[in-house]
């Protein structure tokens, strides 16, 4: 009995995690393609949900909230990010570790009280502009993620090739542009990637930052207290169909890069 | 300053939080020449490196290349370029951008870029390698790379920091001869820094041994193996007996008991000195035939020779031969009088002494390091 079981948990264990991860995924996508006001019942196969989602303009409106203010905070914290830890990683042992610290705290720093004091914040100082305001908290929250990122690719990279740069010419300003910064690159991508899908997941600091501006998260929060239209479960799906094709994407480039270099390692070994 | 002085450090002292990296360091580099640092680790020789390069300032003292004081220059803006000792190339360019970073900052011309670059890949032997990516290259490719990106810049003296340390032997070796076959080529002063006696003898024209941030000894291969000043560089270069013993008067020695004739001359009548006898300049022959006698307690076959130790009575005695002698048997030992070699005694502290606080000076920079970074 109990090795049957052992047996069956060996053979179906990661399709149960996997049907675990994606079973209300599944059904998400399932039922944008029926048009019915409630998900307990199956109304037949419709494309109606989509034709809906495409005539609603205040979506629309969302979505590009959305990609624009993750797009531009993602790269303004992706710059400022990347200049800080350079900057705290040439400090002296002590100092670095304790500016590293501080610049990491925020990261475990509960989103609501970060977006309740964005909001208390913005209205002391009578900041009103709805849009900005977003941006600014959006930019704020994203900067120890990119600079967590960037900060091991650093301490990877060997002092030597900023002052090889030096020893060949460059003044610092120019080593940090042609040397260092290509040399921590990827580190700078995965932040920029990171810090993308933080500010277009966001909800809790938007929701209190901002006002009278809404990202996706917000205008979904706001219509689905009346019930979740099936327009939106189509926004869902397509989300979610965008965001997995990136994520093929990328693993299929990295895959593709591991493998030339591999090649190249053999051939260098067969000589 | 004499003309043909290309770079001199005068009193240079370097000071990491109160520990002397380097203590009033005299020296000057000749236009032209192979000056080898050699030190053990934390001697010092890194440091005085970083200072000629531009890296690292020295708390005390001044630098003059070409004459001209450099303390202040930033690396930049001296004609100096250095070939680190893990290579420190760019992985994000291929070998021709490798190469040609130093010149296109410069704003050479592309062709000339082109033509030079091309001229310096062929003295380091990688000719049609330059599309090739730097982790397509194999370790002793990388080095030669990082020397051509170095010389392409034809700088006034090239700095090397332990450049062959991270090759296997026989890439090192070969490396050696490639090393002074392109020194010779281009003409450039090469200042080179190792802990490898051998290397050291082998390539330079000039060796500077260092301890503890001073410098024990300069001069030839020739000079330094065969006349060492003192004790530390006695052992540090090759293998020794070091012997105490007392200079009778002019080519007369005495150790162990017994006068020998030797052809040092310059010391007090009985100055208590080091007598340094080269393991291979002392001969082992048949019984009888000469005034020390001993016993072989210990053969090792090395190779080329048999390393094989004489216990004569009070001491024993490390003898190079290519003769088989067995173990057990009793023998003279013949000393001519220019095998002996007479070195003063150090005046302050025991040089055996030093050697075990370099351990400690290791980790003391190896601190600093970690720090700087």
């Amino acid at each position: 009995m109990v090795k049957r079981l052992a047996n069956f948990l060996k053979h179906s264990y990661l399709g149960l995690v996997l049907l675990f991860m994606y079973a209300p995924i599944a059904i998400l996508i399932l039922f944008s393609f029926t048009d019915s006001r409630t998900m307990s019942k199956w109304q037949g196969w419709s494309l109606g949900a989509y034709e809906k989602l495409f005539a609603d303009g205040a979506v629309w409106v969302a979505v590009k909230n959305s990609v624009s203010i993750a797009l531009i905070s993602a790269t303004v914290a992706t710059i400022i990010g990347t200049f800080a830890a350079i900057g705290i990683y040439s400090m002296k042992k002590r100092r670095r570790m304790v500016i590293e610290n501080i610049t990491q705290l925020p990261m475990v720093n509960p989103d609501l009280v970060t977006g309740i004091s964005f909001m208390l914040l913005f209205t002391a100082i009578g900041f009103t502009s709805g849009y900005l305001r977003m941006l600014i908290a959006h930019i704020t929250f994203n900067l120890p993620y990119v600079i967590f990122s960037v900060m091991p690719r650093l301490r990877q990279s060997s002092n030597r090739l900023y002052e090889a740069a030096l020893d060949l010419g460059c003044t610092p300003m120019k080593a940090l542009t042609k040397v260092v910064i290509p040399d921590i690159m990827p580190g700078i991508i995965s932040g920029f990637i990171l810090a993308f899908t933080l500010s277009i997941d966001d909800f809790v600091i938007s929701w209190f930052a901002a006002e009278g501006v809404q990202n996706i998260s917000i205008y979904v929060y706001s219509i689905a207290r009346r019930g979740i239209p099936s327009h939106i479960n189509a926004l869902s799906a397509l989300m979610f169909v965008v965001v997995a094709a990136l994520l093929v994407i990328v693993n299929l480039r990295s895959i593709k890069q591991e493998r030339e270099a591999e090649a190249q390692a053999n051939k260098l070994r067969s000589k | 300053m004499e003309s043909n002085h290309l770079i001199e450090l005068v009193n240079v002292t370097k000071e990491y939080s109160g520990e002397k990296a380097l203590d009033n360091i005299n020296l000057y580099i000749r236009n032209g020449e192979f000056l080898t640092l050699l030190g053990p680790s934390g001697c010092g020789k890194t440091t005085m490196l970083r200072i000629i390069a531009g890296f690292t300032m020295p708390t005390n003292g001044d630098v003059y290349l070409d004459g001209k004081r450099v303390n202040e220059v930033p690396p930049y803006k001296r004609r100096v370029n250095t070939v680190f000792q893990k290579y420190a190339l760019f992985t994000h360019l291929n070998v021709f951008d490798n190469v040609a970073f130093g010149l296109k900052l410069k704003k050479v011309g592309k062709k000339e870029i082109q033509r030079r670059v091309e001229s310096i890949l062929e003295l380091v032997n990688l000719k049609g390698y330059e599309r090739r990516w730097i982790d397509q290259l194999s370790g002793g490719q990388q080095q030669r790379v990082a020397i051509a990106r170095a010389l392409v810049n034809d700088p006034e003296v090239l700095l090397l920091d332990e450049p062959l340390s991270a090759l296997d032997k026989k890439l090192r070796k070969d490396m050696q001869v490639e090393l002074k076959r392109m020194q010779q080529a281009v003409g450039i002063t090469f200042v080179y820094v190792t802990h490898d006696q051998e290397e050291a003898l082998t390539m330079s024209d000039t060796v500077v041994v260092m301890n503890e941030g001073k410098i024990q000894q300069i001069g030839t291969p020739q000079d330094i193996y065969n006349e060492p000043k003192n004790k530390f560089v006695a052992q540090f270069i090759g293998e020794s007996n070091i012997i105490d013993g007392v200079m009778l008067q002019d080519y007369l020695v005495s150790f162990k008991g017994s006068a020998y004739q030797c052809v040092d001359t310059g010391f007090e009548p009985n100055e208590p000195v080091d007598v340094v006898i080269r393991p291979e300049d002392v001969d082992i022959v048949p019984l009888g035939s000469a005034p020390l006698t001993g016993v072989i307690t210990d053969v090792v076959f090395m190779g080329v020779h048999y390393a094989i130790t004489v216990n004569c009575n009070e001491f024993s005695l490390m003898v190079h031969t290519t003769d088989y002698v067995p173990v057990g048997e009793h023998v003279s030992v013949q000393i001519l009088p220019d095998a002996i070699h007479v070195m003063k005694k150090p005046k302050t502290l025991d040089e055996s002494e030093a050697i075990e606080a370099t351990q400690e000076m290791k980790a003391i920079e190896e601190g600093m390091d970690a720090e700087e970074q």
